[in-house]
Order: C-alpha cells, then structure tokens, then sequence
C-alpha cells in the first residue's frame, strides 16, 4: 500500500543518500537498505529507501519512463 | 507507462483464463493502479477483479480516527499526519475541518520530517500519527530511533499500524466469497518477503503472486495466477522483490514494535495482527503520554464499507455509491481514501457510469 | 538593516510617506504616463466591446523557480483577458502589504510586474496600496484588474462549442503547481521544473488569426476582419487544472469531451514528482497554458501557429467534443481503456499509502 518510486543514488553522507529521477533530486535514509551504494537504484518511501532494486531491470524502467517523455506522445500504439 | 508487452499479456490472458476466476488484491495501491489504467476493460470475462482490505486508512476503525483527532484538539499538540489521513471523516469531522478551526494539523511527507519538526519547536508536542502496513512501520521504527538518537523528546507516535498476512488469514475462515487466488503487496512484501504468506496456499489451496504496480505488472501475475496448476506463493515483481524481505527493516519493526490487537473496519479485532511500541520504546508512545478519551463512535449511517473491505460488497453495489456517497461528499473512508475501494471506481469509471 | 528597508504601518495610511512609496516603488517600476498622473482613476478611451477581469493573488513563497507574485498578478489577469479574445488594454493593481514586509522583495515583485507587462503590451495605469499589522496578512496580497479590447465579433464560449470540434492544449501541464511545491519546501524535494507562468496575448493572438476565415468569399468582403467563429472557447487551466476547466466546459455546453491521455504534454519531471507524491497531473495548477476549442477544419492550423510561438512549442490536439456522454469527460488511457475524468475534490494532499 504504498507509493515508492524508483530513484539513483548520487551521494551518500553517512546514512542520507541524495537520490535522483528524472528532474528531481531528493535526500532519503538508507538505514534500511545500509548496503546501498551510489550508483543504486533504490525504492524510496515516505523518505527511506527500502530496498534496492535490480540494477539492469531498474535502468531499463528508467529508460523507458524517460522516453515516454510526452513530447513526442501519439507514437505508441494503443490495443485497438 | 505503457509497456509494449501489454497487447501480449492481454491475449495471452484472453487465451488461458478458465471461467469464474476470482482474484483478490489486497493493496490500496493496486486498486488505484488497477482503476486508474481501466485493467478490468482489458481483461476476459472470465475474471473478475475483487478489492480486499488492502488500504490502511480505510481499515482504521471510526474509534482510532476519533483519537487521533482528540489529539489534534489539544493545544500543546502538534498533530503530524501523512496526507492520507486528512480528509477522511471520524464520527464527527475531519482533520482539515479540525484545522480550520484551530487545531495544529501538519502534513508530513515521512515520519522524518515529524522528527526534524519536533526538534525545530521543543515547546510542542509533535505526535504522529502512525497508519501504513510493513511497508511503512519499519520507516516509522526507524524514526523512532532516530529521536531517540538525537535526543528530541517532544515525539511520540500513536501507532495504527497493521500487519497483512493475518486479516487474509481472517478472510478466508469467514469463507464468504469463493478466492481463487491473490494478487499479493508489491511494496509490503518487499519488507516482509514471501514466507509469511505461505499459509494461503498450504492451508487454504489458494495461491499468490507478488505484483508490481504497473499496468505490465498487474497482467503478468494475473497470467502467472491463472498458469498456476497447483496453489503456490510465487514472486512476480522480481526487480523488488526477495524471498526472504528486507531483513534489515524486519529487525527494526520486531525491535521497536510487538504484536498488539488491532481493530480493523469490516473485521473487528484480529489478535496480533497490529503494532504497539514494544515495552523499551513505550515512552515514545503516545498512549503514555494523554489519556485519550472519545465519545461513542459513530459509524456513518448506511455505510458498507466494512462489506466493502471483506470483498463481499462490489463497491459499485453499495446503495450509497455515486448518489449519497461520492469523493466530494463522503459518507465512509473507502470512498475518500485515496487508495479506497470507493474511491479508485467512482473516480476512474467509465464516463457511461460503468465501472 | 535599517526601519526603511521594511514596508511600514505609516506607507499605507495616506500621508506623505504614502506618496514616496507610490512615486519611488510603484511609479518608478510602473513608469508610463497615465500612471504617473496619479490619478485617482485612470482615463481610457477604446472602440467596441471590452472585457473586464479581476484576480486576486496569494501565493507562499511569494518567488519560485520561473516566476513570482507579481509576474502571476500581470500575467493570470492578462490570460483571463485573453479567454475572452482581448488584447489587454490597461491593468489596475491593488496591494494589501503586511508590516515588516521587505522593501527590496516590493521592489523585485515590481519590476518583475513591470517586465511581464511589458510583454503582453499593456501598462499598469492605476492602483491601490493598504498595509496591515504583522500576521494580518500573509506577506502580500495582489489583486490585478484588467480591461481589454476583445478582437472577434463572435460570441466565445460553451454555447458555441459543437460536437467533433477539436480540444487543443498549448503545452505541458503541472509546471507551475511543482515548481511552487518545490519552492514551499515542505516535502524537501529540488526539480528542475519551473513555473510555467507568462502572459499569453501574444499566443491567443496568433491562434485567432489562423482561425480565422480565410475563404475567397471572405476576403472578398474584406471591409472588417475575416470571422473567427471557428475559434470557439479559451479557458486557462490553473486552479484545479486541466481537469476542472473540461469539467466545467461539458457541464456547461452540455456535451461530452474526450482527450487522449497520450496526447497530453508532462514533462518527466513533473511526474517524477507525481509518481513520489500521488499528484495526478491533469489537475495540477498552471499559469502560462491555454485551452482552445476549435471548429475540426481549423485544428491543424491553430495547433501550427502556436507551435510557431515561443510559449506553445508543444501545443498539441488533446481530444475533441462529442455528443456522447453530455456533460462528462473521459478520457483514454494510453491503454485504450476508458474512464471518466471528475474535477478534483478538495486540497491538493500527497499521499504515501
């Protein structure tokens, strides 16, 4: 029940990560995901990261968020 | 987001979905994504799609709402609260009503902030009011011991959290409607891991799939659910998702939480299946603090939401759904929530009222 | 720091120090020569018919990423002007100023005023200042009023909404609501989103021009402008967003609206901030956006001529009028299922569950 969104982490000072999406740059705790790194992609929650994601398959969801940027919308094909 | 596997997924469903299947999520985020992408337009008439009581604000019962608004009333308290909780009507008002009128009502985005607030004013009471499953209390837990840590005594938290596996548990003794399987918590699993639901599929014959929150990952467990050829518990939102949880976050919760009774709307009291302060942190507990008194709750009148939340009552049957009872005048929890049942149809239905 | 870097109790009661205010704040920002009058009201003269707007303007904090207080003043009351197709003629600007408020941040909203006035072609000819005591007021209360000289001789409006006309959004939407968010700092997030917000005359100008009727027959009978009734209604989506604004079109008209959900331009940021907060996008305030309901014929070149313009580089047809469903909107999703689309309910209100 609860709204996390992917996010990278580009810093870490002590257990505050600085986490990035796409146009937004955040702070959350790492202190239940300690092992997190920078470079991580990590599920963030109300303010806590609370897990860290499957690299590959978390670069890959970036990716295609990023390219759903609606200025090119009306390419995908709808099921109809 | 769209994913170009959806049309596959959807054919794929069409193409082995028996008849009479009966899937239940018991996930407030589910429900939202699932209303808010129309999924039931998609799938075959096979299989319909049940809400359970998945949505932590709705199953928190009229007498809880009342506490947490007593607290709001007094003037040394700050009361702090994620948005979720503001709108939603007690026996006698809301938390943005109580505001209007005086009461110092904060919307925080984490419990963090509940802390960082209470030490910027060491004259105020900073409570927080504590609602979510496993995905949110060990956050909480964690904000717990932060204060702690820093030394900020002025926070406290009244804790209505709830745990998931029992009231599913709790479902399927009353036995009232036929499941055929679960679509389970994407992001409490990603805490709790799969064993605790284990128990579903040995001891009821009803399997699970863990699922995601996208479109693409509501098919894909229901196509795992429906591949199923006997009930297992089964990880669909693999790239979160672990067997064993977050290990880290689980020791946290046990460490500053125990098993309490808890009151959930449309099931009473389930014994365990809530999380009081365990007895080293009582003194960040709310409960030790006031004595919080309320009058007899009122539950609203006419309102089904308790049917609603057990999975009995299609939200869209209720007699009050879209005429007395609609978002902008709400007689129940499930509709205002934003993650409730009520909510999630009325305000993604189809515009010829079809939901 | 001294007592004369802050707005006083004594600016606003009429006196002398009242008078340097006006000449050294507002005057000098303001500059042009009705103003300079002052007047207690300002003398105007204009031919046909003219439109009359007024807005009041509250905003915490009072500067943001892309704009400010005063830049939303000029340009919301210059768009509510443009709704009604009229070129901004003369604004009035009304300042309800609490004590201690800082004499340099009057000077910035003013100049920034001055700026966005000057980008949509009009003047600040008159006005008004009243200073209340600390906590009477929440830093600065703006009210702008606005006439303009309206350019068509149709009647705009729901009532000249038809069905299959074209639904057309000048861009991207939930800018201005994120950015002020970002800036309130109350959910501790930074964005590269900015406000949206500009005066948006220029735009609407060029979208009545291309729908204008430019048939042989037309021009023939060129004694006055060719008509622009394909140009049916303008509506700014701010408070209450995208979603309010068809609300209250198919309420109104009693007809049914359509829109595409992958037509409609958000921009990643926006809802990277959506997606953490539980926002939905489509109701999000905007301050430099419009929406125009075109005559189908007319479509491709209205959404052309915006594109040209600087602010609808990403104007795009979102949907179209229908007689279905009369006074409900829907909208499709990028799945192709269906679903209603409701004015937004209450306080805009994260969500973590």
């Amino acid at each position: 029940m609860c709204l996390a969104i992917p996010m990278r982490i580009t810093a870490i000072d002590g257990a505050l990560a600085t986490i990035v999406a796409e146009g937004l740059e955040q702070h959350a705790s790492l202190a239940l995901v300690p092992e997190a790194a920078v470079g991580d992609h990590v599920l963030v929650h109300a303010g806590y990261a609370i897990t860290v994601l499957d690299a590959e398959e978390a670069e890959e969801r970036m990716k295609l968020f990023a390219e759903l940027d609606e200025f090119e919308a009306g390419q995908r094909d709808g099921l109809d | 987001m769209t994913s170009a596997r959806i049309p596959a997924l959807i054919s794929e469903l069409r193409c082995e979905a028996r008849d009479g299947l009966v899937y239940m999520e018991v996930c407030g985020t589910h429900t939202m994504a699932i209303s808010r992408a129309g999924l039931r337009q998609l799938l075959p008439a096979g299989i319909k799609l049940v809400s359970g009581p998945g949505c932590p604000v709705c199953v928190t019962s009229t007498a809880d709402l009342d506490r947490v608004v007593a607290l709001a009333r007094r003037p040394e308290v700050t009361l702090a609260t994620f948005g979720d909780l503001v709108r939603v009507p007690s026996s006698r008002t809301t938390l943005a009503a109580e505001r209007a009128a005086g009461a110092d009502v904060r919307v925080v985005y984490s419990p963090l902030d509940a802390v960082n607030l209470a030490q910027a004013e060491p004259e105020r009471e900073v409570v927080f009011a504590g609602i979510g499953f496993e995905t949110t209390a060990p956050i909480v837990a964690a904000a717990v011991l932060e204060a702690r840590a820093r030394g900020v005594a002025n926070f406290s938290v009244l804790s209505l959290h709830k745990t998931m596996p029992l009231p599913l548990r709790a479902l399927l003794d009353l036995g009232e409607t036929p499941i055929s399987g679960f679509i389970l918590p994407g992001h409490v699993s990603v805490v709790t891991g799969t064993a605790c639901y284990e128990f579903l599929a040995s001891e009821y014959a009803v399997g699970g799939v863990v699922a995601g929150f996208e479109p693409d990952d509501v098919l894909e467990a229901l196509l795992m659910l429906v591949r199923q050829t006997a009930p297992t518990i089964e990880i669909g939102y693999r790239r979160a998702v672990r067997a064993e949880g977050n290990l880290v976050a689980q020791r946290l919760m046990a460490t500053v939480f125990a098993p309490s009774d808890a009151d959930w709307r449309g099931l009473g009291v389930i014994p365990g299946s809530g999380l009081a302060l365990a007895d080293e942190y009582r003194e960040s507990a709310t409960e030790e603090r006031f004595t919080i008194e309320i009058e007899e709750p009122i539950e609203p009148k006419g309102c089904a939401c308790g049917e609603v939340l057990r999975g009995v009552l299609d939200p869209a049957d209720c007699a009050l759904f879209g005429s007395r009872c609609t978002p902008a005048d709400p007689v129940g929890p499930c509709m205002v929530s934003s993650e409730g049942s009520c909510a999630a149809r009325y305000r993604y239905r189809d515009v010829d009222g079809v939901v | 720091m001294t007592a004369a870097d802050r707005i006083l109790l004594g600016h606003g009661s009429g006196g002398k120090l009242y008078r340097d205010l006006v000449r050294d704040v507002f005057v000098e920002a303001f500059a042009n020569p009705i103003l300079e009058r002052l007047d207690d009201a300002a003398s105007l003269a204009t031919s046909g018919r003219i439109a009359f707007t007024t807005d009041s303007h509250v905003v915490q904090p009072w500067r943001f990423s892309g704009g400010d207080i005063g830049r939303l003043a000029v340009a919301g009351t210059v768009n509510d002007l443009a709704t009604a197709a009229a070129r901004p003629l003369a604004l009035a600007a009304a300042f309800i100023i609490e004590e201690g408020f800082f004499m340099d941040d009057l000077r910035a909203i003013c100049a920034s005023m001055a700026r966005t006035a000057a980008e949509a072609g009009v003047a600040i000819v008159t006005g008004d200042t009243k200073v209340v005591e600390r906590g009477a007021a929440d830093g600065i209360f703006i009210t702008t009023t606005g006439v303009g000289e309206i350019v068509v001789d149709h009647e705009l409006g729901a009532q000249s909404v038809r069905d299959g006309d074209a639904v057309i959004l000048s861009g991207s939407i939930g800018d201005h609501a994120m950015a002020v968010l970002a800036a309130r700092d109350e959910f501790h997030f930074t964005t590269t989103v900015e406000s949206d917000c500009a005066p948006l005359w220029g735009l609407v100008e060029v979208a009545v021009a291309a729908a204008r009727d430019t048939a042989p027959a037309a021009a023939a009978r060129a004694t006055a402008p060719a008509s622009a009734a394909a140009l049916r209604f303008l509506r700014d989506p701010t408070r209450g967003g995208l979603t309010t604004v068809l609300a209250e079109l198919a309420e109104s008209a009693s007809l049914g609206v359509e829109i595409e959900e992958r037509a409609i331009p958000v921009s990643a940021a926006v809802r990277s901030i959506c997606d953490l907060l539980g926002y939905e996008p489509l109701s999000l305030a905007n301050e430099g956006k419009m929406v125009f309901v075109v005559a189908p014929e007319k479509s491709d070149a209205v959404v052309a001529a915006l594109r040209a313009h600087a602010l609808g580089r990403h104007a795009a047809r979102i949907g179209s009028i229908t007689a279905a469903h009369p006074g409900r909107v829907a909208l499709r999703t990028v799945l192709g299922t269906r679903r209603v689309l409701d004015m937004p309910v209450g306080e805009l209100l994260p969500r973590i569950c």
